[in-house]
Formats: C-alpha cells, structure tokens, sequence
C-alpha cells in the first residue's frame, strides 16, 4: 500500500510549486500595507479600470451564500469560511495530501480613494468571486475640448 | 455519470493545446481507503470545458486554465495570482483502475474517485479450523 500514489512522481511539479512560493516572498510589484500576507486564502488580485475597480478573489469550493462582503471606510472585506471536506468515507484512510486550505477566512483589501462605496456588485462563478467596485463619476478620465 | 465522463479524458496524450511554460500547482488533498483513492483539488476559475484530466500510462495530469472576463484597459494593482494555469501530475500505481476514474467540477474544486481493482482490494481470508 506504500507509495501507490507517488506525490512525488514528477519532481520538476514540486520544484515548480517551490519556485511559486519563491515567487510569492520576493514578489517585486509594489503592494499595499494592508496586502502583505503571503499564501492567505483566497488569493486576490486587484485591477483598476478607466470606469471600474475589478476584485478578484480565488475561492474555490467555498459557499457562496455564506461569504461576507463589507466596505467600510474605503477597506473592502471579505469573510468568510471554507468547511473541511471529508474527501471520502469508510474505514482504513490514509491521508497522503491535505493541502487545501480549510477554515474562516477574512481578507482585506484597501481601495482606491476614487472608488466608490455605493455602487459595489459581486458575483460567484467557478470558484472565483469577482467584485466590482464603481469609480466616482468625478474620477473618471474625460476630454476637454478647447473651443 | 455522464457528467463526469465529460471532465475525464482518460488515454488523450497530447491533447493540450499551448502549454504556458509556467504553471501553478493546485492544492490537492488526497486520501485513501480500501475501495480507491479520492483527490480534490482547487482549480479555481476553471470551467468545465477549460479543464482536462488525462491518463497517460502510469501518469496522471489535471490541467486547466481559469478564466475571469475583466474589462479591457484593466491595469493590475495587486496580484497573487499572475498567470491562472494549473497544472500537477501524479503517478497512478499499478493496483488502481484508470479506467473507472470519476471527475466532478464544482466551484472550482475538482473532485476524483479513483477505484481500485478488484483484486487488489484488502480481504479477509478465513481459517478453516478443523
């Protein structure tokens, strides 16, 4: 029964998952204060565009009913917990993984001043929750004319 | 059933279309009893037509890549997750059956069943006392 499922039967995947831990501590984008933890669940990306601030955050297998969404003071939230799944029952398991992560969760994020805190959607798809915040009309780029 | 046979492709080698040369590693759990083996793995942002699960002699791939529709012009401010490819092989032993894997997709979670064989089943064997 030994070994009959070999994690590590390709070494250059386990090199690779170094290399993104790697990757993850000497990060070289600047990040903010309040973004410095490192492997926290969900993981989150923040973009900015010319109308929108777009929050992505990587949750798969979380409920989506039971995540929290706050904004609060210019700081969006996000709470929430991932349950442990008991991958299978019966008797003898072994348990040869268990990296996934399970428990409550709760990520901030810091947003731009021009965001506005009125107009925030959120929608859950394949494990992803992508949160789009408005920018302020006044912040928006537009075109002077000159007459 | 039919479901599952949908996500699993088992015996394509090669079937990847452009493999980015950096891949990130999903987070697996996997646990073994008698009848077989279950591995979940978090693969999110990948739907169910984006995800491949292949057997290829003793080798076992998930691969997938996620995707997000952003608006355009987006210009990243923080990333943890730069390029959403996933990708990890495991090394199927001989007393499991790869033609009976079950796969399922839900909320970017993948989840496998992978049987064993009959006859590698642990039994109990009986002592005749006579």
């Amino acid at each position: 029964m030994n070994g009959s499922f070999g994690l590590a039967g390709d070494f250059f995947p386990e090199l690779a998952r170094l290399q993104q831990h790697l990757d993850e501590i000497f990060q070289t984008t600047p990040t903010s204060i309040r973004a410095l933890a490192r492997g926290a669940f969900p993981a989150v990306n923040v973009g900015s565009s010319p109308e929108t601030i777009e929050v992505l955050a990587f949750a798969p297998g979380v409920d989506p009913k039971a995540l929290q969404i706050t904004v609060d003071k210019g700081l969006l939230v996000i709470a929430g917990e991932r349950k442990h799944e008991a991958p299978a029952q019966g008797e003898n398991q072994s348990v040869y993984a268990k990296e996934r992560f399970s428990g409550a969760f709760r990520r901030v994020v810091s947003l731009p001043d021009d965001a506005d805190p009125m107009k925030v959607g959120a929608r859950f798809q394949d494990g992803v929750l992508h949160i789009t915040v408005a920018k302020r009309e006044s912040s928006k780029p537009r075109q002077i004319t000159v007459n | 059933m039919n479901e599952s046979n949908a996500v699993a492709k088992t015996g394509q080698a090669g079937s990847s279309p452009s493999v980015p040369q950096s891949a990130l590693t999903p987070a697996v759990d996997i646990v073994e009893n008698d009848v077989g083996i279950t591995l979940l793995a978090d693969m999110p942002g990948v739907s169910r037509e984006r995800l491949v699960v292949k057997v290829d002699g003793d080798n076992l791939t998930i691969e997938g890549s996620a995707e997000v529709k952003v608006p355009e012009k987006l210009e990243l401010l923080h990333s943890e997750i730069r390029n959403p490819y996933f990708r990890r092989t495991f090394t199927l032993s001989r007393e499991l059956d790869p033609s009976r894997i079950e796969a399922s997709l839900k909320d970017g979670v993948l989840r496998m069943h992978i049987p064993k064989a009959e006859e590698a089943r642990p039994r109990r064997i009986e002592v005749n006392v006579g």
